[in-house]
């Protein structure tokens, strides 16, 4: 795992990293009002997949987004990321990138140049690219492998090449979709202990979207829980506790039963 | 490729014996040291023809390689394109090279470029279904991935889909290997004075049918080392799918 002292530096230096708005009435950095998409299948009924659903998120806000399976929580995020225009309803946001719950490393190249890619894509030379994303390659804990191939990375490394690409994209808003959905538990741990570091290191707007209730409490500041499809929020609450966070603190494990009691209800 | 070697020695045995209890006539199957002293005889005459048809046959799978590239990235990139050309591309493919090479000849003489197109058609086509294939089977998220990167369309093919139809392209190349030396016997059918297809045809009505069957020998290593030769130009080229699979 990396030094998270050493990210402070390293992270401040990322290309359009936003400062948190001073404090006061900050205009949200993130407004979704009364959105509503339905899939149209070329075969059977329409799927409405959100109904309605509305909530802001302050800039450097993390909002965690649980729900069951099905209820439009990835289509919310490409609905802020403009992967998708709403059916209804108003999405205002800044650029927003996704990052996916698959890797999507590229095979063919190695971690730097996976990482770089995000600046390779609009333009930035191959070495410019790289000398941008090389260092925090290294903050990344990332050191040695910079030339090696997907292939010979763990599932926790890829899972970091591919959020240093995301962070790269240097989005103010970053959109994460189950992003250590694929890791195994003690991995997913780790990793969430990392994002949370790195998080703290430079404050972004982040909606993450997560099936894993303890995961949406240990990195998020609000919770907000969507209903079954189609998508509604049914409760938004604030995780006040200090961080860095343990999972089995008192003041989260209530928290706990109170979302799993809005999951239940909604259910 | 100690088991080939094994297999080919069991087959050779086989095919002497068979020979020996004079199971056909040998000006129809000949033994296979009637080949082997045929192969050495004549090894200058059947060098020159396999250098003949091994030019067909590389610069065939090249032009093939070349046009089918083309055609599946504009296949891939155009629905309109895939509606029109891609139904044309297979009934191309039913019309039989020997209908085809005579009205060849009669249009471009009896050079290489005849002998080239008959390689190129015969070649095209799995070379276009399998990259085709490959473009077909890339990850829809790796799309999402490049839009939401602000990727436009040409940096996502440049970066995503471009690597991604190589392999295909390779295996076409291969398969397309086997079928050129085919195409490339046949071509030599019409009007041409050379090459190992015209060995086997001239052999057999002399017959000299131990040289017909050098020439096919000849031609089985040429099909060999051309598909060894593809297969370590995919190695050096595309390491990371060796390392995928390991």
């Amino acid at each position: 795992m990396p030094a998270k002292e050493g990210m402070t530096e390293t992270l401040d230096a990322l290309p359009a990293a936003p400062a948190p708005e001073p404090a006061g009435a900050p205009a949200p950095a993130v407004r979704v009002t009364g959105v509503a998409r339905t899939f149209t299948p070329r075969r059977g009924a329409a799927v409405p997949a959100l109904a309605d659903v509305s909530f802001t998120a302050a800039p450097g806000e993390v909002v965690a987004i649980v729900g069951p399976s099905g209820c439009g929580k990835s289509t919310l995020l490409e609905l802020v990321c403009g992967l998708q225009a709403p059916d209804a309803g108003r999405v205002e946001a800044g650029r927003a990138v996704l990052g996916f719950q698959q890797d999507l490393l590229l095979p063919w190249l190695s971690a730097l140049d996976n990482a770089a890619l995000a600046l390779r894509v609009t333009g930035t030379s191959r070495a410019e690219a790289r000398a941008a994303a090389a260092p925090l390659l290294d903050r990344f804990g990332l050191a040695g492998f910079e030339d090696a191939r997907p292939a010979a990375l763990s599932g926790g490394m890829r899972q970091r090449v591919a959020f240093l690409r995301t962070l790269l994209a240097g989005a103010p808003v970053l959109c994460l979709d189950e992003p250590f959905g694929a890791l195994d538990a003690l991995t997913r741990e780790e990793m969430q202990d990392w994002l949370a570091g790195a998080l703290a290191a430079a404050p972004r707007t982040v909606l993450l979207v997560t099936h894993d209730v303890e995961e949406a409490l240990v990195l998020g500041d609000r919770v907000l829980v969507l209903s079954p499809r189609p998508g509604r929020v049914v409760a938004d609450l604030r995780v006040s506790a200090p961080r860095p966070r343990r999972r089995t603190e008192p003041g989260l494990v209530a928290l706990r039963e109170r979302a799993m009691d809005a999951l239940r209800e909604a259910a | 490729m100690i088991g080939a070697a094994l297999v080919l020695l069991l087959g050779l045995g086989a095919w002497e014996l068979y020979a020996a209890l004079g199971g056909v006539d040998p000006l129809v199957l000949p033994a296979p040291h009637d080949v082997a002293t045929a192969l050495w005889s004549d090894r200058g005459l059947l060098g020159h023809d396999l250098l003949v048809t091994g030019e067909e046959v590389l610069l065939g799978i090249l032009l093939a390689v070349a046009v089918g590239l083309a055609c599946a990235v504009a296949i891939h990139l155009s629905p309109v394109v895939r509606r029109a050309v891609y139904p044309l591309l297979i009934a191309s493919q039913t019309v039989p090279v020997v209908v085809l090479a005579p009205l060849l000849v009669v249009w471009l003489g009896f050079g290489l470029a005849p002998k080239l197109i008959v390689v190129g058609v015969v070649c095209f086509f799995p070379v276009v279904v399998s990259t085709l294939d490959a473009l077909v089977g890339i990850d829809p998220a790796l799309g999402k991935l490049m839009r939401t990167l602000g990727a436009s369309r040409a940096q996502a093919f440049l970066r995503v889909e471009a690597p991604s139809a190589l392999p295909g392209l390779f295996s076409g190349a291969r398969i397309a290997v086997v079928v050129a030396v085919i195409g490339a016997v046949l071509a030599e059918d019409t009007g041409t004075s050379a090459g190992l297809g015209y060995v086997i045809r001239t052999a057999g009505g002399q017959l000299e049918a131990p040289l017909a069957y050098a020439a096919v020998v000849l031609l089985a290593v040429l099909a060999i080392a051309l598909f060894l030769l593809i297969t370590l130009l995919e190695r050096a080229a595309l390491p990371w799918t060796r390392e995928e699979r390991g």
